[in-house]
């Protein structure tokens, strides 16, 4: 492996760097689509813009960037138009309206694509697809102080400049019109109520995605694209409810899947001994959907394991602290028999988290077994625990109303979430009960 | 035109085909091929349109696009795992069913995180389509260098015209199963389309019938992907159906126009591109449908858009020539000349509020509808005018005096609610009204026109 500083800057660096910026674009914005449900606007843009590069080719005759650009600007920005007219006039669904529009888009670019190649213009659909990343390259100087000289900055490749053009203004954008780009995010009704064009900064949202879109295409492909839009805001979004810090972190999202798809699209192959490297963009947009996947199932915050634990912990405290109750009470009706653990099993139709919960209260000294017995800390648990079922018992007769019959299973539910303070006050709210409305005395 | 040059947009000049060559490819005399490529995509434009319908309905049009993608990563994972074997990989059974199984764990990620974590189902389709479809081109990357050649790129754009025999019987297979699962299983799947939740009350396992949609839906966009390819798959399962949504309210209706709306894209698609050079029959068959959609958008009667246009022109230009006309009779009222029937324009104040272009429409709608005429700044009416101004303003209070003794509306407010209710009054409404009144004791004489509840503002103030 020959692995040089300068091969880096030339090659790999402005590869990186091109889809870094691409990638920040997109899911700066693609943010706010995530939270007006228009995430696949990124789709329907990213497919329309076919004709409008053809016809571009076709009319200019040539494959610079920036007719290119425009071409996909405007077939991007009709494309749009046309979803929310057939969305409005139509009254089909956003997504039935999304399919219509971009297919036929997209079927008129292959046609016009075939009809180029008649004509000897060599474009290839592949591309948009999956990007060319590969082909982009800067012939760096020689000399590190002539890093900043303009003349050498001016080498630098066009799909470089241009979507870092593309970040900055989509950066502007978004900071001049933060506040109200939020508020109609989050309520296009009360943002229109209050004044702000609403439509307004829609239609110029989607300007600046069109553009974000067909900058980053060119370079990423088409498929990247929405990966970036979409999978780094969501990957974000599993994590926080604040939208300043999903922003952050879903470009941080952004930046980690295109620097680290970049290397194992390059390098990652070839240290396994392959000798060939994989295509980068496709590498990008799938590490972003293992990331989101990853996020999806891990994040402390909304991820579906971290969830379902704190789901299992709570169920496990409100069982033990019936167990004990139980065993309360049994003590307390001065049974002579002792309870097996058949017998709660059974009065607490629980079977499968039971022994778990009696081994958590044994190695925590609260009860003994052989026979089922509560120690003293058991005891003082249990009982703060039937005083508050007792008190809301007859705090729900006497001032809620409810009848004496129907009061236990309401308690039963809220014992476990009643603490010490709210106890006392349920007490003096009641003048010091000194028995339930089944006539048990409240300990 | 047979025999006619064309010309192109760049002097590329294309020979039409002539008349009879036309007919011997739309009858199927041109060959056993080109037959073979316009039955197979006829039977694909009915099954897709036939499916597609229930899963536009179901609101997942989308969801073929996400199938068509995530598709891709089992078809390249085939191909490199038989090649790896030993194989040829390019081997139509296997590959299908490759694509078959990494789609459905496509469908089944997005519905997994649309169900279990807070993402709408819209980001899901598009995380997972994405995502998976980088996957997919990954593992294309890897082909290229592995085995013969990137034979696998005609399932990304399509490969109509290389259709065999094997791929065409397959299609007429799924055509088959489709319809018959569709009559089959009608009651079911409408169910599950407009009411899941009625559906779910009323016993059906709705998830079960669901899921079968799904299965129908990928076999169809699995055998479509070599046939038309991705993208254009896609457009079979989406426009053809939404297309059908503008014609009719009915479902039978509406999958028997999708699918032979699809068909007929088929039909034409594959056979243009089979007389024409240049033209790739994955998109003209796509835009076909697409000239279709935009006429059913277009001219479709009630649902299109020109149809509901011209309803919203006809009630608008019915509401301002119904108040034209009540103030008119208002008008005569106040000034004490309630039977001349012609007075000044200055004088109406619903006249002068009017723009330029709604003075000319109104004064051509009275005109045509033979209600009156309108010259040299004065309105005369017609005796059919003058009877439909009194009829109006009789409705108006008679309605005024409704809202006034059944409900608790201050009499500032009645003219307000009375106006937009006045326009919509029918004949039988307005007979329960007289009855309601006449024996409440509010009416006096049912023919006359009863007093305003208010004082009816003078014109020229108002009109300024």
């Amino acid at each position: 492996m020959n692995f040089s500083i300068h091969d880096f800057i030339s090659l790999d660096l402005p590869a990186i760097l091109t889809a870094l910026f691409a990638a920040l674009s997109c899911s700066l914005l693609g943010n706010f689509l995530l939270l007006r449900r228009l995430s696949l606007m990124g789709d329907a843009i990213s497919h329309s813009v076919l004709p409008g590069i053809v016809v571009a080719f076709l009319v200019t005759g040539s494959r610079l960037t920036f007719p290119v650009f425009i071409g996909a600007a405007i077939s991007g920005i009709l494309s749009v138009f046309f979803v929310e007219l057939v969305y409005k006039l139509g009254r089909l669904d956003t997504g039935a309206a999304m399919g219509v529009v971009f297919s036929i888009f997209f079927a008129g670019g292959v046609l016009l694509i075939e009809q180029a190649a008649a004509r000897s213009v060599d474009l290839d659909a592949d591309c948009l697809l999956h990007g060319q990343l590969e082909t982009i390259f800067w012939y760096p100087p020689n000399n590190w102080s002539n890093f900043l000289r303009l003349d050498t900055l001016s080498l630098l490749p066009s799909e470089l400049t241009t979507s870092a053009f593309v970040f900055i203004a989509a950066v502007i954008f978004v900071g001049a019109f933060y506040k109200e780009l939020t508020l109609s995010a989050f309520d296009p009704g009360l943002a229109s109520a209050l004044g702000f064009h609403a439509s307004f900064l829609h239609m110029g949202t989607m300007v600046f995605l069109a553009a974000a879109v067909v900058a980053s295409f060119e370079a990423v492909g088409s498929i990247l694209v929405i990966a970036m839009i979409i999978c780094p805001p969501a990957c974000a979004r599993m994590y926080t409810d604040r939208l300043a810090t999903q922003i952050l972190l879903s470009l941080v999202f952004a930046s980690m899947s295109v620097i680290g798809g970049y290397f194992l699209g390059a390098f990652g192959p070839i240290l396994v001994g392959f000798s060939h490297s994989l295509n980068g963009a496709g590498m990008m947009a799938a590490l972003s959907g293992i990331f989101l996947g990853g996020s999806a199932l891990f994040a402390p915050a909304y991820g579906v394991l971290p969830r379902a634990v704190r789901r299992l912990r709570l169920r496990l405290f409100m069982l033990e602290e019936d167990v004990v109750a139980l065993l309360f009470r049994w003590e307390e009706s001065e049974n002579l028999s002792d309870l097996t653990v058949q017998e709660i099993s059974k009065k607490l139709d629980s079977t499968s988290l039971l022994s778990v919960a009696l081994h958590r209260l044994v190695a925590r000294r609260e009860i003994l077994t052989n026979p089922m017995k509560l120690t003293e800390s058991g005891k003082t648990r249990a009982r703060s625990l039937v005083r508050s079922h007792r008190l809301w018992e007859s705090y729900l007769v006497s001032e809620g109303g409810v009848a004496p019959g129907r009061v236990h299973d309401k308690a039963e539910q809220l014992e476990h979430f009643t603490q010490s303070e709210l106890t006392e006050k349920l007490a003096q709210s009641g003048h010091h009960p000194t028995r339930d409305p089944h006539g048990r005395i409240i300990p | 035109m047979g025999g006619d040059e064309l010309q192109s947009i760049r002097d590329v000049s294309v020979v039409l085909p002539s008349v009879s060559e036309v007919l011997n490819v739309l009858t199927f005399q041109a060959g056993f091929n080109s037959s073979l490529v316009i039955v197979g995509t006829t039977l694909l434009g009915i099954a897709a349109g036939v499916i597609g319908t229930f899963a536009l309905l179901r609101k997942r049009a989308l969801m073929g696009d996400a199938l068509a993608h995530s598709a891709l990563p089992g078809l390249a994972a085939t191909y490199l795992l038989a090649e790896a074997l030993g194989f040829e990989g390019k081997q139509i059974v296997p590959l299908l069913i490759g694509a078959a199984v990494s789609g459905i764990l496509g469908v089944v990620s997005i519905h997994c995180l649309g169900k279990y974590t807070r993402l709408q189902e819209e980001a899901a389709i598009g995380a997972v389509l994405s995502s998976f479809f980088g996957v997919g081109v990954v593992l294309l990357s890897a082909v290229q260098y592995v085995g013969s050649s990137g034979g696998l790129g005609h399932f990304i754009y399509g490969q109509t015209a290389a259709m065999q025999q094997f791929d065409a019987v397959l299609l007429a297979c799924v055509a088959l199963v489709v319809c018959a699962a569709a009559l089959l299983l009608f009651k079911e799947f409408s169910l599950v389309c407009f009411d899941p939740d009625y559906a779910k009350v009323g016993g059906w396992p709705v998830g079960a019938i669901d899921l079968l949609l799904m299965a129908l839906v990928t076999v169809v966009t699995v055998i479509g992907l070599q046939a038309v390819g991705m993208i254009l798959i896609v457009a079979l399962l989406i426009v053809p159906p939404a297309a059908a949504r503008f014609w009719t309210e009915s479902l039978p209706r509406m999958i028997a126009l999708s699918m032979t709306f699809g068909g007929l894209s088929g039909y034409f698609g594959s056979a243009a591109s089979s007389l024409l050079p240049r033209l790739p029959a994955g998109s003209i068959i796509v835009l076909t449908a697409g000239g279709i959609f935009v006429v059913s958008f277009l001219f479709a009667p009630e649902r299109g858009v020109l149809a509901s246009f011209r309803s919203q022109l006809l009630l608008r230009m019915k509401i301002i020539t119904d108040h034209f006309l009540r103030d008119f009779y208002e008008t005569t009222e106040r000034c004490g000349t309630l039977l001349s029937n012609v007075i000044p324009l200055k004088d109406l104040s619903s006249f002068q509020r009017l723009s330029i272009t709604r003075r000319i429409m109104l004064a051509w709608w009275i005109s045509m509808a033979g209600l009156g005429k309108i010259r040299d700044g004065k309105v005369s009416l017609s005796s059919r005018g003058m009877e439909n101004a009194r009829r109006l303003t009789r409705s108006h209070r008679l309605w005024e005096e409704y809202l006034q003794s059944y409900t608790d509306l201050l009499p500032s407010h009645l003219d307000y609610s009375a106006d937009f209710v006045e326009h919509s009054l029918s004949p039988a409404i307005i007979r329960n009204l007289e009855e309601k009144l006449a024996v409440g004791g509010r009416l006096d004489d049912l023919a006359e026109v009863p007093k305003s509840l208010h004082s009816i503002p003078l014109s020229n103030e108002e009109g300024k």
